[in-house]
């Protein structure tokens, strides 16, 4: 299980996915509810829209609300998924997810597209890099971060039947897809081993275990043993497969786009310290705001692209 | 089902239940417990079509939700006195390992209770929600909700007057508790409501107005309000009451919104109502 064997089927967006997800599901499931803050088309709600209207609720440009509103539809026992972009989906609405949906143990999919630096060109206002923290913070909330178009695909369909209140974070761009198209290696709260290795543990999740896949491979041709696990389901946190991992390599590398404070990384570092105390590297955002640009060029600005990945992996190797 | 008289007696008994669980514990909301008594007396018994033994989802039974969270002792003993728990539990009210918290919540399994409140301005998002699952369902039955005046300060509400009309959610009725007054004063200094009529009729909504301390206009009002619905529009009742109604010296006035009374004013308060079901 070598980094080089992973084939990439295609480049597609992570919010297509959840597209076509929600319309399966909602194929499956007639519970399931689709509402929106006037993005439907940015969530890719169109197949849903047009076979469901009577499950759609356009709810305007009004997040409070629409998560009031979701929080009511399951009394009653329907699935509701809200859905807008990341900033609008949680910190602007954190009051709304934590008395009416967490604390009430609302059965709510909260879906935010357009998460982290990769939104590129929208700046700061857009790209929020704190949702995790937030997100994982709330009591008996599930946050989600699948890394491609399948996973993602996987993930909208399963939480339909995975009961409490979800964040199920993806993005904008066209980004690798290289998961298992029927979705059969997804699931919720079982990390995936991407590949097995004895030198470091690199635990990555969203659009970022791509670029985990880019560095080990550089890593790989270096000779090095490279054991590269996808954190998609951040809470509940795979706790048995991090001790695994790292009682072998004894280091770790953690890679997220988000805020090093608050995200992947903590959630790591604690099982590290409280189970096996090991030399941690981190990649993400250093506690500061996004800007415009291209993804590209954000994710080399902001230090998050595959040769950072690479140099934290040498430099957390010498710390053993 | 009981006429006007037997209605006044239970209110006088819930009215005597909130004062003696706020004095109890020296913590919590008398001023619009009292003023709303005699809305939730008629609304839970005579008005809603519900069942006893409860169910979170409420198919086949009309809803209620209670926006103004603070609000809870009424909550608590109405739900009591209708017979969802034991009466003895309100004595329990606010102390630590209740069902009865400071503000309602679904967290500890509470009959009767179908989301947390208490940070305003969340509950008619929610009982929207809760009828367009009822319209999903294809349920006749209808949400009701109370929410406070003060507590229309927070935005979130006119996003959800707004949603409310636009998709012709006509089986909800939105009480609003009309005292005028919230905690730091009467609602024309701290943010004035002006014409609440004219603002939900602007939103597209029916308004009706009633007095919300006369037993036999709070009966008629929601009667109205129920025989208005299912016409394509949600219906907002405007529901005139006195903060504190039932206790003289607390009527009027924003400074019994949040504390209890001392031991003489609690001899005071239940002398000027009767105990008509028994106290807990």
């Amino acid at each position: 299980m070598k980094l080089k064997d992973i084939q990439v089927l295609n480049e597609k967006e992570t919010r297509g996915g959840f597209g076509e997800g929600i319309h399966e599901i909602g194929i499956e499931n007639e519970n399931v509810v689709v509402l929106t803050a006037d993005l439907a088309g940015s969530l890719k709600l169109g197949p849903f829209i047009k076979d469901f209207p009577n499950r759609f609720v356009q709810c305007g440009i009004a997040e409070a609300n629409m998560i009031g509103i979701a929080a009511g539809l399951t009394i009653g026992g329907k699935i509701p998924y809200t859905t807008t972009f990341a900033n609008f989906s949680t910190g602007r609405v954190y009051d709304q997810i934590r008395q009416s949906v967490a604390y009430s143990d609302k059965n709510v999919k909260i879906c935010a597209s357009h998460a982290g630096l990769t939104l590129g060109e929208d700046g700061a206002t857009h790209q929020i890099l704190e949702d995790i923290g937030l997100m994982k913070m709330l009591p008996g909330m599930t946050v989600i971060v699948p890394c491609d178009f399948n996973q993602t695909k996987a993930a909208t369909k399963a939480i339909a039947s995975y009961k409490g209140p979800v964040y199920l974070r993806f993005g904008r761009p066209k980004w690798p897809n290289f998961t298992k198209e029927d979705g059969s290696d997804f699931v919720i709260g079982k990390a995936q081993q991407l590949s097995e290795g004895t030198d470091v543990s690199i635990f990555a999740c969203g659009h970022m275990a791509w670029k985990a896949i880019e560095a080990g491979r550089i890593l790989e041709e270096k000779g090095l043993s490279v054991e590269l696990i996808n954190i998609h389901t951040i809470k509940p946190l795979d706790v048995d497969a991090i001790i695994k991992s790292i009682t072998k390599t004894k280091c770790a590398v953690t890679v997220e786009e988000h805020n090093i404070i608050g995200g992947l990384g903590d959630s790591i570092a604690q099982v590290a310290a409280k189970h096996f105390p090991i030399p941690i590297e981190y990649i993400g955002t250093k506690d500061v705001f996004g800007e415009s640009g291209t993804p590209t060029q954000l994710l080399t600005k902001y230090g998050l692209d595959s040769p950072f990945i690479v140099d934290a992996v040498e430099k957390v190797m010498k710390r053993k | 089902m009981p006429d006007t008289v037997q209605l006044k007696q239970i209110a006088s008994q819930i009215r005597r239940d909130i004062v003696r669980m706020v004095h109890a514990v020296q913590s919590g909301h008398p001023g619009g417990s009292l003023g709303c008594t005699d809305f939730l007396t008629a609304l839970y018994f005579k008005i809603l079509q519900h069942n006893s033994s409860f169910n979170m989802d409420g198919n086949g039974e009309d809803i209620f939700f209670l926006s103004n969270g603070h609000i809870s002792p009424l909550f608590y003993s109405t739900l009591a006195r209708s017979g969802y728990f034991d009466v003895k539990e309100l004595a329990t009210f606010r102390k630590l390992n209740t069902r009865l918290q400071g503000h309602p919540t679904t967290h500890e399994h509470l009959p009767g209770v179908r989301v947390a409140s208490g940070s305003l301005g969340q509950g008619l998002s929610v009982a929207i929600g809760a009828a367009l699952s009822k319209k999903l369902n294809g349920d006749k039955h209808l949400v009701f909700v109370l929410c406070g005046d003060g507590e229309l300060d927070e935005g979130q509400n006119w996003e959800a007057i707004m949603f409310a009309a636009h998709h012709k959610v006509d089986n909800l009725i939105a009480t609003v508790d009309f005292n005028g007054q919230q905690i730091d004063g009467s609602t024309n200094n701290v943010m004035n409501l002006n014409s609440l009529k004219a603002k939900f009729e602007a939103f597209n909504w029916i308004v009706i107005e009633m007095d919300g301390n006369d037993m036999d206009d709070v009966v008629a009002g929601l009667d109205k309000a129920k025989s208005l619905t299912g016409n394509g529009k949600p219906i907002c009742i405007l529901m005139k009451t006195i903060m504190g109604k039932g206790v003289d010296f607390m009527e009027g006035s924003h400074e019994w919104h949040g504390i209890a009374p001392n031991n003489d004013q609690l001899a005071k308060a239940l002398a000027q109502l009767p105990e008509t079901l028994g106290d807990y």
